[in-house]
């Protein structure tokens, strides 16, 4: 197939990309200098509209209508959360865009802030990621000191700050309610909706929570245009007329047993296959795949055969997963036991459950001693049906839940057993051929540390 | 009005009243199950028990359309044409799963719990449960921790409900507890050298659904399922909070607070709360006696009141102090009773224990300065036979100018209402008669001592800071040899029959203007007596 031509990641390996200078240098900021000179911040909204961008932070959510959300005529202070806190296991193309085109990002920022005119953006950077920060850094101190951010930008009416806040290493801040909540210096506990944030957000103020990547898709259309970001991905099905289609190029994130992993960008709608062996070399080893999560832990598995899949908003679903997500697609190969991938999955869930409520606190700590119990040998069939019954019951697609955080933390559970629940039999049968068919409660395994 | 369909029930609600699904289907009769939600307190829909279906029917066509998912009924506001359902497989499921996951990590040790008997855990699962255990079996028994110098936490019992956490931010404003650790290690706890001390600290027992936290002053005195719940008013201060007095075969072992939206709303303060001990303290007089040269000695009641209304009626001057702890009904009957011998019988108001400043809370509860029930009720009694409130003062003054000859002083003070200095100045007469519960200067000087009763033995009504009365129902009955003052008054004056507070109230409501409103049936939330003023004002 043609190689795409890379635009999100076309700094990217360039000498001094991060600062503004080599930025510029390549028509950097000019699709900024052209919004703010020639249109209304209703304009914006409308530009991003009409291109049908959608969120890139795993929701899929168009950002146009988000922005469109916020109140109008309200006296402010509106504030625009950039979420930096890419906990997707996974996901590393914020990572990569911070590090190696800080600028990218704060150009969509400025542009986002203009159209739903906050005056404040937090970046909320997960701790994990020191070079970004100080990256990000400096390239915002760059921006105030050549007027391109700070009060009247360009000699414009329109004044933004950007402040860059660093997480503490929790997977839950970077759902968009528990990141308000840790940014304001609570425990990042998600709030009930309604209200949404674009209601009351930060300091129960109007806010817009947007991805990394979705800022720099926003410098891109505002620099090409509508039609360009619609000529790449996936046309909206003309069946459906509440679907917005799957426009504009994505960053892949490949990793796991591949030859080549890394980030790759190409237009949505790639096929799992296709970025597996036109973009990651193939699978490693000479062997073949097993399964690949799709886009980030929480959307499942697809199987071997279902590798053809499409990786756009509407693919996944299709075949049993979650959705999209973040793109990032990890390979297992055949080597890999479906049980340690369950138990892996389950321990990570457990770890990250905020705890607030009941289906996933108590939900996620079941299944990982299920799981414990299953690869310590003492693995009962019954306990398939009961991981099942948690996944179904759990998340806030059936309303059980606050958050999606056990949505993500039931769908591995829900597509590891249900598409290979013969290897999970044969697992337990083999490790406990003695208690494999009981039924009654067991005696837990005996706690030997609790960290 | 708008309509609310709630399992098919229609419920009528008020215009502009804001209602959440909990609340509407407590008015159908329908008690939906829920651990975290308090209607005090903000709402977090954190537990998950309370989830319903819930839709919307058309106005016109009578349509129904429900939501696909189960949303919590403490977070959808029940507006017109809300339909709530409430018993559907589907949340009965939902239901018996969180009851389930509640359960998992439970030390289940029911036996050796206090709450066992009025725990949600033990109801919920009764009602909506699973019929048998799937999780792994682990036996333990909780840890514990204490909280501070009231409260004690079973660490492992708690369903972070978050309700006690909210109550210290929300209500005391003192934000002492917290949720240490995350996902299913969260704990509750207090910052290290900042312990659960502020005024309300109990109340966050009763907030507890399960026997998480433990109240330090009630923890394996009794179970509940023993206990009998009377209504009462708290008699620590003016602020007189509605509570229950909890108490088997005449022993008080607990206070609650009861709901009232006008006075104390869901919450009572410590000093009130753990302010019972007095009753069944063991230095409270119990005998009746009669000053003799040769000391005290005792008398049966009969005699006794036999007595003193022989020479209360020799002595015909008299004068009464009436106690802002007696009930409205007794200070009336014991005025009444004295005006009865002496027609210019002086009527005063005894001394009011006040202690430091009012005391202000986050969310507007206030503890008050003046540390009796009935100062208010007591006053106008006073100015209705007096034309003006008389105080202990003026009494004193009498006895000083030699005016008056016989004496009665009421009681109910936990503490000596006068000091050694002030009860010298009752020397002299020719009959004084203290009635109390404890000794004191004043109670050594008595011609006749009569053992008094303590709050929870009184039948009647008292009226708080801002003029509301309430009636409080007994609770116990007072210890051999104590006679409740209530029922001496209403025999010295010849009544027949057991007293009834209500007919005393009757009389006082008739009688005396500022009490008119009582003449009405009292609500167990009390009557604003102000309403009177305003009948007075339009013509």
């Amino acid at each position: 197939m043609t190689p795409f031509e890379p635009i999100l990641l076309a700094n990217v390996g360039k000498p001094g990309s991060h600062t503004l200078a080599a930025y510029e240098a390549t028509g950097g900021y000019a699709g900024m200098r052209k919004v703010l000179a020639e249109m209304t911040p209703a304009q914006v909204i409308e530009l991003v509209k009409a291109s049908n961008l959608r969120g890139r932070g795993g929701a899929g959510f168009p950002t146009g209508l988000k922005w469109f959300f916020l109140p109008k005529d309200h006296p402010g202070p509106i504030y625009m959360c950039i979420n930096a806190d890419e906990s997707e296991p996974g996901t590393f193309n914020n990572r990569i865009l911070m590090e190696d085109d800080p600028h990218q990002v704060l150009e969509g920022i400025i542009i986002s802030c203009y159209a739903t005119r906050a005056q404040t953006a937090y970046i909320y950077l997960r701790y994990e990621y020191p070079l970004s920060y100080d990256r990000l850094q400096a390239a915002i101190d760059e921006l105030y000191a050549g007027n391109l951010l700070g009060k009247n930008i360009l000699g414009k009416e329109f004044s933004l700050d950007i402040y860059l806040h660093r997480g503490a290493a929790a997977y839950i801040c970077g759902e968009e309610t528990g990141l308000i909540e840790s940014l304001e210096g609570k425990r990042a506990w998600p709030r009930i909706k309604p209200p949404f944030p674009a209601v009351e957000g930060v300091f129960r103020k109007p806010t817009v929570v947007n991805n990394i990547e979705t800022a720099c898709c926003v410098t891109q259309i505002a620099a090409r245009g509508v039609d360009w970001f619609k000529s790449m991905g996936v046309p909206a099905d003309p069946k459906n007329p509440r679907d917005p289609g799957s426009y504009g190029p994505k960053l892949y994130c490949l990793s796991g047993h591949v030859n080549r992993p890394g980030c790759y960008e190409a237009p949505l709608g790639l096929t799992c296959r296709q970025l597996i062996d036109d973009f990651g070399g193939g699978v490693w080893k000479g062997r073949k795949a097993k399964a690949a999560i799709p886009g980030g832990i929480s959307m499942g598995l697809l199987s071997e055969s279902e590798l053809d899949t499409p990786l756009d908003f509407a693919g996944p679903g299709k075949v049993g997963c979650l959705g999209l997500g973040t793109a990032a697609v990890v390979v297992l190969d055949e080597t890999v036991s479906m049980v340690d991938f369950l138990h892996n999955s389950c321990r990570f869930f457990a770890h990250e459950s905020c705890g607030q409520c009941t289906p996933c606190r108590e939900g996620t700590a079941w299944s990982l001693t299920m799981l414990n119990r299953i690869r310590a040998g003492k693995g009962r069939l019954k306990d398939l049906d009961l991981l099942l019954e948690i996944g179904d019951t759990m998340g806030i697609i059936p309303g059980t839940t606050i958050c999606g955080l056990s949505d993500g933390a039931a769908w591995p559970m829900k597509n590891a057993i249900r598409k290979f629940r013969g290897e999970f039999e044969e697992y337990i049968r083999r490790t406990n051929p003695t208690g494999y068919m009981e039924t009654a409660a067991v005696e837990a395994l005996p706690v030997l540390a609790h960290h | 009005m708008p309509t609310v369909i709630v399992d098919g029930i229609e419920v009528a609600i008020e215009k502009g009243e804001r209602l959440n699904g909990i609340q509407a289907a407590e008015r159908a009769g329908i008690d939906i199950p829920r651990y975290c939600w308090h209607p005090g307190l903000s709402v977090v829909a954190s537990c998950r028990m309370c989830l319903v279906e819930t839709g919307t029917r058309n106005p016109d066509t009578g349509q129904i359309a429900m939501v696909p998912k189960l949303v919590p009924a403490c977070q959808t506001p029940a507006t017109d044409n809300t339909v709530f359902v409430t018993t559907s497989e589907k949340v009965l499921q939902s239901r018996a799963m969180v009851e389930e996951d509640l359960l998992i990590d439970h030390p289940i040790d029911c036996p050796i719990c206090d709450k066992a008997g009025e725990c949600y855990l033990q109801d919920y699962h009764f009602e909506h449960g699973q019929k048998q255990r799937r999780a792994d079996i682990r036996p333990f028994t909780s840890r514990r921790r204490e909280m501070g110098s009231t409260v004690t936490l079973f660490v492992d019992r708690c369903v972070m409900c978050s309700r006690c956490v909210r109550f210290t931010r929300e209500i005391s404003g003192s934000a002492e507890l917290m949720v240490i650790n995350r996902g299913s290690d969260e704990e509750i706890d207090v910052f290290p050298g900042f312990p659960l001390e502020n005024k309300l600290s109990g109340n966050v027992v009763d907030l507890c659904p399960v026997g998480a936290l433990g109240d330090r002053d009630f923890l394996y005195k009794q179970r509940v399922w023993f206990m009998k719940q009377h209504d009462g008013v708290c008699t620590g201060c003016s602020t007189g909070c509605s509570i229950l007095v909890e108490e088997n075969q005449d022993t008080v072992y607990r206070l609650k607070p009861r709901e009232n939206p006008h006075v104390n709303q869901w919450w009572m303060c410590d000093e009130g709360r753990y302010g019972y001990h007095h009753v069944h303290s063991g230095v409270r007089e119990l005998e009746v006696r009669r000053r003799a040269d040769s000391g005290y000695q005792n008398v049966e009641w009969a005699e006794a009141l036999t007595e003193i209304d022989q020479k209360l009626r020799k002595a015909a001057r008299l004068g009464v102090l009436l106690s802002p702890h007696l009930t409205v009904e007794e200070a009336y009957l014991l005025a009444k009773y004295a005006r009865s011998i002496d027609t210019q019988a002086l009527v005063a108001l005894g001394p009011v224990p006040v202690v430091g400043e009012d005391e202000r809370f986050h969310n507007g509860f206030t503890i008050r300065a003046e540390k009796c029930p009935n100062r208010r009720g007591v006053e106008e009694i006073v100015a209705h036979f007096m034309g003006r409130v008389a105080t202990h003062e003026d009494l004193l003054a009498e006895i000083a100018a030699g005016g008056l000859r016989g004496v009665w002083v009421s009681g109910g003070y936990k503490a000596p209402s006068l000091d050694a200095d002030t009860a010298a100045r009752f020397d002299g007469l020719e009959i004084l008669v203290v009635q109390d519960m404890f000794s004191s200067p004043l109670w050594e000087m008595a011609t006749y001592q009569l053992p008094g009763a303590a709050f929870a033995e009184r039948e009647g009504s008292y009226v708080n800071h801002a003029d509301r009365l309430q009636t409080a129902q007994w609770a116990i009955r007072p210890p051999a040899g104590v006679r409740v003052e209530a029922g001496i008054y209403w025999r010295l004056l010849g009544g027949a029959g057991l007293y009834k507070a209500r007919r005393v109230l009757d009389e006082v409501a008739d009688t005396i203007r500022y009490f008119s409103v009582a003449s009405r049936p009292v609500s167990p939330i009390g009557v604003d007596l102000k309403a009177n003023l305003l009948a007075a004002a339009t013509p």
